[in-house]
């Protein structure tokens, strides 16, 4: 006979006490009710206070003068916006230049960065000199120093639109910006996208088929002809059924800037340039230690087996290096979101820019505008870590499995 | 209701804090000893400083007077340069005591923003500046031109308004402080320029070339510019708005800085009344009897500030125009010292 | 033998020398290893070898070779005057070296900002170097005697009263307060719906603060006397050096063992009298110079020198609180910390700038350097905590559990063995921190402070020195600077960082 184990006591003031307090317990509580009323007088004394001085200087409290007219003209957007639109309008035109500059400089970054990784890894000493210089002279300097550098300096050394450096007779640099042709869809543009969409979708579905054969089956199909003939021929058919999808118009040079084609602004390029390097700087570091921390072992242990540099590289440096890499990445990522803030330092119409900048000097609403544009990268950033603990979670279970 | 016990905290922590007394502004400054007087970063002719910190200009000289009349000591200032976005903010948080900083007089900001217009130290309109080597001659004639703002300014909203109303494109670019507008617009950045009209005679002497720009002819609005004071303080506001008609009073009278002891001699009823041999409307204000006597040596009258500093007597050479006295074809009319 | 000797299979002659392995050290070596031994490799080098002659041989062209070195305007360095394509303009940059470093601080007064420079070098250097002796007194001078001495030397003015009239002072505000909270609640029992009981709880509140009062009314009688007499700051310093020192004698240990920590007490306040001595400020002190005249490199090194010495102790409290079990305490901080760390530096500026204001007393305003210095404090603060939470995670238990077992209070546990342990453990990535604050104080100007860089884009519109050159030889000397401070802040960490790891390797 084992006699059963006693269930301990129940203890239930025991685990209030520890809920409230934590280990310190009462103590924890009373500290925690003066923390609460030190807080609590703060925030009194905060609200008050604004309250008082919102009185005194007249000004509008609330949200309402988001329908109010902003009467102010931006110049680059996204959606439609004149100076008649409303503020709210505004604050998406804003958020929306904030998003494009952002994305177009993780591309470009994470690009470079690969690049400069892949040359400070290079056996090549020169090469590898060539990456470490870059990283070491990039990081070393203020961000919003580079900004101003590119756009200051260097962008503001380019000729004027009506000698502006033709690329081709197509393309045309100036210090108003560059100027590319703009594609205009026709009437051919729809049953081209969709044959082109068709095809892509088509070819994926075939590569799954022949992976799904190959690992079960041991059987090699070679798609590349089937794939070529459903992406590049499909769409092909259809254009001569329908008409080209897209003609082009070609800047041309009129009165004081270019009539016709696509424009991107000078503050834009000087933008995006320099948070694309300045993160590629970064971003380099990263791989390089990502690829760092894969053991040596691994690479010899593929090319013991008879695979190539590339191939051990591809199907075992790379996927393994990934998991150090993309943590880090992602926050560099959003570390270049945020910096695009920096953008109201050379007038990029950017969030902070035409917001927490010109409608806050036009309304003088400052509580709601701040508030909101913190807000507005507070959630950002509260996504992407979210997303990315449930990167690492998934990470941990399939590494533990 | 004083709340001051975080303020002092706070204070003590950073050890650095200045205090403005809502209803006591005058008290305030004679206690602390110097006027804080919020003036632009930087515009020649209006407020700008030289190398050594030494600040020049009409908006100066009208702080200069509000400190000659409060101390008779014009030097008795701290000058606190700032941009057109945080120049309402500093003024509401007692930061200085008098906005004197080309600001547009509009009833937004008279009502909204917690500010008092004292008065018209210039009559401005805004305009527009151009390369010669554009051959534009009217503002008409700027269809899709990209044009160089300052943010936060009224200026940023007459000019939508404009082309608006003309049918006209344009791109805008907007930056945050004068200077680096300036700069943008001298780059090639763009092809115009607009601000006030002083604005763009005084920028003009910024730029390395200044013969090669040209002001076009067109106002697109009216820009009355004056100092500003915080509302709540009537004695301050009389104070800052009778400082102002003191100058333009002196002038009508052709008292100069010159000429002031001798005229305080004269026999003259009105003479006497403003002099203050005659009367006490310089106590009455809260000032001493010789408080227009002070004003007028320290700086001079409102033409002779006029001349100095934007005038025929400076590099930027404005005319009088509609900032001549009433009985000379201009609007500067000050009501009676009586 | 003779045999064996004779035989055939020995060999008589020597074996031919083989050639020499081919070298693999030396410059030759690494020509032959590293940059030309397979043909993708020689076209690497040739095109790197390329990219460098095209971006340093012109730099160096700009730099010195084309650079112009003396004149008075903008004269001198265009192109038609100096008969030759102008590299770098450096009399521009001379000339406006003193707004570069020192802003519009007066001239006369900049022996000032030198003296400061020179005491920060002199404590930090030692400080930096870890063989040198006195950490702790160093350290102790440096984060908490230099930023009050610095202060009183960049920005002047004196005290007009010590210890004894600053808690008079301070005490008789938090009365007002509560007296003040006490009235607001008992004219809001005139309309509430719980009348009675605002009513009895606010003439509670007023009775305490009349109680306080009271009890505070010697010292503040003491004050008003102290104000008096001529010689104010000196009594009252007097007392308080008496009061503080006896109380350090007391909890020394009185008579026994107080005499230790009675020495180092006075000998502080002589150090703290000599200082105040010194620079006179028992009588008004140095001409106060505001800070909307410093400028240039001074506000970059103010900036990144207060945000270093604010942002550790916030960063330490906000990561102890983060792994502290009291709830509320431990939201607070993961919510605070989150939060700073979640919203770029830009906005933050923003927000000490525009909201700041409205959040204090209307008629209190602070400094706009003080409004951008708490902002960047509360920021780098946050991500100094992440840091210092690395360094407290990597603290085994063991370490607790020892301090707890030789019956070691929380506090003690956490200043004598897990904060050294744990802060050694970091200073790498605190110093990286410092690096990229270093960097962010150039938002700053952004906010119209003119720090380094703003100084800089301010004299780009000095109509005297425009030239073609003038924008990149501004960026070409502020980038050198940046860079010469970034960098060896960098190499500085890497060296502690493999002196820490010293004994992981061996």
């Amino acid at each position: 006979m084992s006699t059963e184990a006693r269930k301990p006591p129940l203890q239930i003031a025991l685990k209030i006490r520890r809920l409230l307090g934590g280990k310190a317990g009462w103590n924890g509580v009373a500290v925690q009710f003066a923390f609460a009323a030190v807080l609590g007088w703060i925030a009194y004394e905060i609200i008050s206070n604004a309250r008082a001085n919102l009185e005194n200087q007249h000004i509008a409290a609330g949200f309402g003068f988001l329908a109010n007219n902003a009467g102010f003209d931006v110049n680059q957007t996204l959606i439609s916006y004149t100076g008649s639109d409303t503020f709210l309008r505004v604050f998406v035109v804003g958020l929306l230049n904030t998003l494009v500059v952002s994305a177009v400089g993780i591309v470009f970054a994470t690009v470079i960065g690969f690049i400069v990784a892949l040359c400070r890894l290079s056996p090549n000493w020169l090469v590898s000199r060539i990456g470490e210089i870059y990283v070491e002279l990039i990081r070393n300097q203020p961000l919003l120093f580079q900004i101003l550098f590119w756009y200051l300096a260097v962008l503001a050394a380019l000729p004027n639109p009506r000698q502006s450096i033709s690329l081709l007779g197509i393309a045309f640099i100036s210090n108003r910006g560059l100027v590319i042709p703009q594609p205009i869809g026709q009437a051919g543009l729809e049953p081209f996208l969709a044959a082109l969409a068709f095809g892509v979708v088509a070819a994926l579905g075939l590569r799954i088929h022949a992976r799904r054969a190959l690992f079960l089956r041991g059987q090699m199909i070679h798609i590349w002809p089937y794939v070529l003939g459903l992406v590049i021929g499909l769409p092909l058919v259809t254009m001569l059924v329908f008409g080209l999808p897209i003609t082009v118009q070609l800047p041309q040079l009129k009165g004081f800037n270019f009539a016709g084609g696509a424009r991107v602004i000078p503050e834009f390029v000087a933008l995006a340039l320099a948070l694309s390097t300045y993160t590629a700087a970064f971003i380099a570091e990263i791989v390089r230690a990502g690829i760092q921390s894969v053991h040596k072992g691994q690479m010899e242990a593929g090319s013991s087996l008879g695979l190539s540099r590339g191939t051990t590289l591809r199907l075992i440096v790379v996927p393994q290096a990934m998991r150090v890499i993309v943590p880090p990445l992602t926050n560099q990522y959003l570390n270049l979101t945020k910096n695009s803030s920096l953008a109201v330092a050379i007038g990029y119409p950017d969030l902070v820019s035409v917001w927490a900048g010109t409608s806050l000097s036009q309304t003088g609403q400052a509580i709601e505008i701040i508030t909101m544009t913190m807000g507005v990268y507070l959630l950002i950033s509260l996504v992407t870590s979210g997303v990315m603990s449930v990167y690492g979670w998934r990470l941990n279970r399939s590494l533990g499995a | 209701m004083k709340r001051v016990t975080l303020a002092f905290s706070l204070a003590l922590a950073v050890g650095l804090s200045a205090q403005a007394a809502d209803a006591q502004t005058l008290k305030t400054i004679k206690d602390r000893g110097t006027l804080s007087c919020g003036v632009s970063q930087g515009l020649p002719g209006f407020s700008s400083p030289d190398d050594k910190g030494n600040w020049t200009g009409l908006d100066v000289d009208v702080c200069r007077a509000i400190a000659a009349a409060i101390f008779n000591d014009p030097t008795k200032i701290t000058f606190v340069p700032t941009s057109a976005k945080d120049r309402f903010t500093a003024l509401q948080s007692g930061q200085i005591d008098v906005l004197s900083r080309n600001t547009t007089w509009t009833i937004s900001r008279d009502t909204s923003l917690g500010a008092n217009f004292t008065g018209v130290t210039y009559y401005d309109g805004q305009g527009f500046m151009v390369k010669k080597s554009l051959k534009v001659n009217s503002a008409l004639e700027l269809n899709s031109a990209s044009v160089c703002v300052q943010t936060g300014t009224t200026t940023e909203q007459n000019l939508a308004d404009y082309f608006k109303a003309n049918n006209m494109k344009y791109e805008v670019i907007a930056f945050g402080t004068n200077d680096e507008t300036v700069k943008a617009y001298e780059a090639g950045r763009c092809d115009v320029f607009t601000t006030d009209q002083s604005g763009l005679y005084s920028n003009r002497l910024k730029l390395a070339n200044p013969n090669d720009h040209m002001v076009l002819p067109e106002i697109i609005s009216k820009e009355p510019l004056g100092p500003m004071v915080r509302h709540g303080d009537d004695q301050w506001f009389d104070i800052v708005k009778w400082t102002l008609f003191a100058m333009i009073t002196a002038e009508e009278l052709g008292v100069t800085s010159k000429n002031v002891d001798e005229k305080a001699k004269m026999e003259n009823p009105e003479l006497k009344r403003v002099l203050g041999t005659d009367g006490n409307f310089g106590e009455q204000l809260g000032l001493t009897k010789d408080w227009v006597i002070r004003i007028v040596k320290a700086v001079g009258n409102y033409g002779e500030v006029f001349d100095r500093n934007v005038g025929a007597g400076s590099p930027l050479a404005i005319n009088r125009g509609l900032n001549n006295l009433w009985n000379k074809g201009g609007l500067q009319y000050a009501p009676p010292i009586r | 033998m003779t045999d064996i000797m004779a035989s055939s299979f020995v060999r008589r002659d020597l074996v031919a020398e083989r050639p020499a392995p081919v070298k693999t050290t030396g410059f030759v070596g690494l020509l032959r290893t590293r940059l030309f031994n397979s043909p993708t490799n020689i076209l690497l080098t040739i095109v790197s070898a390329l990219l460098l002659w095209f971006t340093i041989i012109p730099s160096i062209r700009f730099l010195i070779v084309d650079a112009v070195w003396s004149g008075n305007d903008r004269g001198a360095c265009l192109a038609e005057n100096a008969g030759f394509t102008v590299g770098a303009c450096w009399p521009y940059i001379q000339a406006k070296l003193p707004q570069l470093i020192y802003g519009f601080y007066p001239e006369a007064e900049r022996w000032r900002v030198n003296l400061a420079l020179i005491l920060a070098a002199a404590l930090l250097l030692p400080l930096l170097i870890p063989r040198l002796p006195v950490k702790g007194l160093n350290a102790s001078l440096f984060f908490f005697a230099f930023p009050v001495v610095a202060f009183f030397l960049l920005h002047g003015g004196g005290i007009s009263g010590f210890g004894l009239s600053w808690t008079a002072g301070l005490l008789e505000l938090f009365d007002d307060s509560i007296v003040s909270a006490g009235h607001v609640l008992l004219s809001l029992s005139k309309t509430s719906a719980i009348a009675p009981l605002l009513w009895v709880v606010g003439n509670l509140i007023v009775l305490v603060g009349i109680a306080i009062r009271w009890l505070i009314y010697p010292l503040t009688w003491l004050r008003d006397q102290l104000q008096g007499t001529g010689q104010s700051v000196w009594v009252d310093f007097a007392i308080t050096t008496a009061f503080v020192s006896l109380i350090a004698f007391v909890l020394g240990g009185g008579i026994r063992t107080g005499w230790r920590a009675l020495a180092s007490s006075i000998a502080t306040f002589v150090a703290i009298a000599m200082v105040i001595k010194l620079m006179g400020l028992d009588h008004g002190g140095l001409p106060i110079v505001a800070t909307n005249l410093w400028g240039g490199l001074l506000v970059t090194l103010v900036v990144s020198v207060t945000g270093i010495v604010t942002s550790l102790p916030i960063g330490i409290a906000l990561a102890l609180g983060r792994r502290a079990s009291i709830p509320l305490i431990r939201i607070f901080s993961i919510a605070f910390i989150e939060f700073w760390r979640g919203v770029p530096l830009i906005t933050v500026l923003f927000f000490a700038t525009y909201m700041l204001p409205l959040f204090l007393p209307g008629n209190f305003t602070v400094d706009g350097l003080v409004r951008a210095l708490i902002g960047i404090a509360l920021f780098t603060g946050a991500y100094q905590a992440e840091n210092v939470r690395g360094g407290l995670a990597a603290i085994p238990r063991g370490q607790n559990e020892a301090a707890a077992a030789l019956g070691l209070s929380w506090w003690k546990t956490t200043s004598l063995i897990v904060l050294p342990q744990a802060l050694r453990h970091v200073i790498p990535n605190l110093v990286n921190s410092f690096i990229s604050l270093f960097k962010d104080t150039s938002l700053v100007s952004i906010v119209a402070l003119f720090d380094l860089l703003g100084s800089l884009r301010a004299s780009f519109s000095d109509p005297k020195w425009s030239t073609p050159s003038t924008a990149f030889t501004g960026f070409a000397f502020a980038g050198i600077i940046y860079f010469i401070f970034c960098f060896g802040m960098s190499r500085y960490s890497l060296f502690v960082e493999r002196r820490l790891n010293i004994h992981r390797r061996n």
